[in-house]
């Protein structure tokens, strides 16, 4: 375990429910455990299974225990498994030193308007998205999963990309321990997905 | 993930809160734990379940919360050391027996209440605080402030619950409960439980026998005279302290997640050398020396606490008293409208509370950064608002219920639960629901229009309940109706689980919380036992469904039963593969020419269909598609198509 060089780091998960939200804070979680840091973790849910939005917030100290929640304006990393989500927590969460990985993948809201239930035009979105972030990360997360034969790999990828961004003290090999801990029965994949996004992590121009 | 009794003490882990007191009750020593599933509160009893044979320990997943307190008191009778779980609603459902335990005592060995406060109400129908129960019934009450405290209190609220014969209550809040963070590990003792019911007629014996609350005015007095007892004992719990400064200009008396954020809120405004925290582990009976004793280091007195006001009441109570000998404080909180007294405390609002009653100023982000917030257009941000998950059973059996009392006529209506099929009361279950009050209500208020009849009330009522609902508080609602001739139409979703709490069983599934082989109680045969006309329909055969609803709906006459039976769709998808190929033909596809104008897309509403606007068709994601093949009988024109997987 190091010092931080700030403390505590504030990351923000923000996805869909059913995307693997609170498995990606669990991994991430358990490994910054491991290492000896403290890490404090608060979800939303009861939406987590059921298409609404979801995020967590993960403090991460070398000093003490933090409280759950991160105050408004107050994310230093956020990790956008959705595009609309990412900027749904940039609004609350954001502020000009952010670093924002976000995978460019929509899911779209069920139409409750009868309008369409259009998404918002892309380009336009992640435009959005690059001007409330210091830094911006595109991860095409789940169309390399897809690739791979298993969206859910979409998760470990958007790690391996996050422990990129620099902020999380973490490396690659401080995840290998919790993947054979979490997946044992696919341990070869996870590891696979891992290295695959620290190597797709593209600067949005 | 390791098991919650991991045999590594000094270790860290990381664990929710549930899971911290489920290590802290092994840690005490329990050999007993009984519980009724509800967020937050059912990884206590969940993570137990699975270490149970392992530990020796029994666990169980009781048929109501009623049902579990009068259990774990049976064990404490015997001897043994017992755990009951459950959520803020749960509270109420055993007040009735808390109210005699209180006066009667417990057995030899301590009995703990856990009960999980949701505020903000993110996975329940109402909002209550569950603290006022303790002051109500006089029971010790003790709250974790973080997670090491949620593991570490569980020994010391034992001992309190045996050296003074009393049940005691811990109350955590979601924030707690189920939000993560760092334990670090004790021991788990070894105990070879011995339990045996010793029946002393000696009135002077420990625990006399009968164990009973009367003469309850006697028993009432003793039971004051006991929690004074308990208060000397709180005012030196280490659980209880000050930090900060010797003369602060500001003092926060706080407890629960209150103590985190008050923590975060002045290290955020580096305010450290202006505020001192008195931080309540022990809530009730209240430690009052320590708390006069931090009054008089400030004048102003802020509390930080979850919902209602309570230490703030407690506190500003007992300080009356005193105020005549000591200068006053000021007493800042929900009374003054600093906090707010519903929904959950955040650190905004701590850190907002706090800067008013200092008058500090506090910009979280700058102007600049601001105008690009409120320059985000409105609809790159669009709600998304809960639903079924894709392939739940429960959206098809909706879609019947729907049809059939669309075609009835009569503008019948459905009063609703509590599980995921709540969701029916919007889009997700096409507005079907129209009462949603608490576990059970659905039924009852089916009974009382069923009886109006004769007040010329003429519209269908249909009550529908969950698998778990049933067995939990339905039936003595069904006997009611059977027994009264009330005219309503009882339907159950039978998904083989307690889905929305995270699949625990029930007395209709097949394992018991141990996993052992369950005496499964058949449904069917209880309402058929019962007297009611039972008609059993897989919901995925929608026109099959339908047609069997309105043929039940149009009985006109007596409580009957329509159970629409099929596998919960995440239960499904852990054991078996997809079972159909789905595709749309987009030449058969007619978009929003579709006579129904996307009747797909904008009235069936599963989330793996897609309106694609670019080409004016539906598509389907199939990521979020599950494959279930409802959608293929909803489609007029025929162009989703489903293809069996070999």
């Amino acid at each position: 375990m190091n010092k931080l060089a700030k403390d505590p780091i504030n990351l923000v998960v923000a996805g869909v429910g059913g995307q693997g939200n609170v498995m990606v804070s669990l991994v991430i979680g358990n490994a910054l455990v491991h290492e000896g840091y403290f890490v404090t973790i608060g979800e939303t849910y009861g939406s987590s299974q059921r298409g609404g939005s979801v995020m967590s917030h993960l403090k991460i100290s070398a000093e003490k225990q933090f409280s759950p929640l991160i105050p408004e304006g107050q994310a230093d990393v956020v990790l956008g498994m959705e595009p609309v989500e990412t900027l749904r927590v940039l609004k609350s969460f954001g502020n000009q030193n952010v670093i924002t990985v976000v995978n460019p993948r929509p899911i779209h809201p069920v139409d409750f308007t009868g309008s369409g239930g259009g998404y918002p035009d892309m380009q336009s979105l992640l435009g959005q998205i690059k001007s409330l972030s210091g830094k911006t990360y595109t991860v095409n997360a789940t169309d390399e999963a897809l690739k791979m034969g298993n969206a859910m790999l979409a998760n470990m990828i958007l790690i391996g990309a996050l422990l990129k961004s620099g902020l999380i003290p973490l490396s690659e090999d401080a995840l290998i321990p919790v993947i054979k801990n979490m997946f044992p029965k696919a341990v070869a994949e996870n590891t696979k997905a891992l290295k695959a996004g620290t190597e797709l992590v593209g600067i949005l121009s | 993930m390791p098991n919650i009794d991991i045999d590594a003490p000094g270790s860290n882990q990381l664990f929710i809160g549930n899971e911290a007191m489920a290590r802290g009750a092994l840690e005490a020593g329990i050999g007993f734990a009984s519980a009724y599933p509800g967020t937050p509160s059912s990884e206590i009893l969940g993570s137990l379940s699975e270490i149970a044979k392992k530990r020796d320990i029994y666990v169980e997943w009781s048929v109501n919360e009623k049902v579990a307190i009068e259990a774990g008191s049976a064990a404490s009778f015997a001897g043994i050391r017992s755990l009951v779980a459950m959520k803020m609603n749960g509270l109420n459902v055993v007040i009735d027996f808390l109210s005699t335990i209180i006066l009667s005592g417990i057995g030899k060995k301590g009995i703990v209440v856990m009960v999980g406060d949701d505020p903000s109400a993110h996975s329940s129908s109402n909002e209550t605080d569950s603290r006022p129960v303790a002051k109500w019934l006089d029971i010790p009450l003790v709250e974790p402030g973080d997670f090491q405290e949620a593991k570490d209190m569980m020994p010391f609220i034992y001992d309190v619950s045996e050296e003074f014969g009393t049940i005691c209550l811990l109350r955590s809040v979601t924030r707690i409960a189920h939000a993560r963070g760092n334990i670090k590990l004790g021991e788990i003792p070894k105990i070879k439980h011995k339990a045996r019911f010793e029946q002393f007629l000696d009135p002077a014996a420990p625990m006399p026998t009968p164990i009973m609350c009367i003469p309850s005015p006697f028993r009432h007095m003793f039971q004051h005279m006991r929690i004074d007892k308990v208060r000397e004992k709180f005012e030196t719990c280490s659980f209880n302290r000050y930090v900060g400064p010797e003369k602060p200009d500001l003092l926060i008396v706080t407890a629960g997640s209150g103590w985190l954020y008050s923590q975060d809120a002045v290290n955020a405004l580096k305010a450290e050398d202006r505020i001192g925290i008195l931080k309540l582990g022990t809530l009730w009976p209240l430690p009052e020396k320590l708390v006069k004793s931090c009054l008089s280091r400030a004048d102003k007195v802020l509390f930080i606490e979850e919902t209602d006001p309570f230490l703030e009441g407690a506190v500003m109570e007992y300080a009356a008293g005193f105020s005549a000998e000591s200068k006053r404080n000021m007493f800042y909180g929900k009374q003054t409208r600093h906090l707010n007294s519903f929904g959950e405390l955040t650190p905004d609002a701590v850190i907002k509370a706090i800067t008013s009653v200092l008058d500090i100023k506090y910009a979280p982000r700058d102007a600049e950064y601001m105008k690009k917030v409120g320059a985000i257009p409105q609809d790159h941000v669009m709600d998304r608002l809960l639903t079924f998950c894709p392939g739940c059973p429960h959206r098809a059996s909706f879609w019947a219920i729907k049809d059939a009392l669309h075609m009835d006529g009569r503008h019948g209506f459905v009063t609703g639960d509590i599980g995921c099929y709540t969701m029916a009361l919007g889009p997700a279950g096409f507005f079907q629901t129209r009462t949603h009050q608490c576990m059970g209500a659905g039924a009852g208020l089916a009974n009382g229009f069923g009886q109006l009849g004769r007040f010329g009330f003429d519209q269908p009522v249909v009550s529908v309940v969950g698998d778990s609902t049933f067995f939990h508080s339905i039936m003595p609602a069904l006997v009611n109706g059977v027994h009264n001739h009330a005219n309503f139409t009882l339907v159950i979703l039978d998904n083989g689980a307690t889905a929305m709490t995270g699949f625990q069983p029930h007395p209709g599934t097949e394992l018991t919380a141990m996993g052992e082989p369950a005496a499964q109680i058949s449904m069917e045969n209880i309402c058929r036992a019962i007297g009611a006309r039972v008609e059993i329909c897989d919901p995925f055969d929608l026109k099959n469904t339908t047609r069997t609803m309105l043929d039940l709906i149009e009985q006109e006459k007596g409580a009957r039963v329509a159970i629409m039976r099929r596998t919960c769709e995440l239960v499904r998808q852990k054991k078996d593969k997809k079972p159909y190929k789905m595709q749309i033909n987009p030449d058969k596809c007619l978009g929003e020419d579709c006579g129904c104008n996307r009747l797909c897309t904008r009235i069936f509403r599963c989330p793996g269909l897609i309106w694609d606007a670019s080409i004016g068709k539906t598509r389907i994601d199939e990521v979020i598609c599950n494959a279930c093949g409802v959608c293929a009988d909803i489609c007029p024109e025929g162009a989703i198509t489903k293809e069996a997987v070999a």
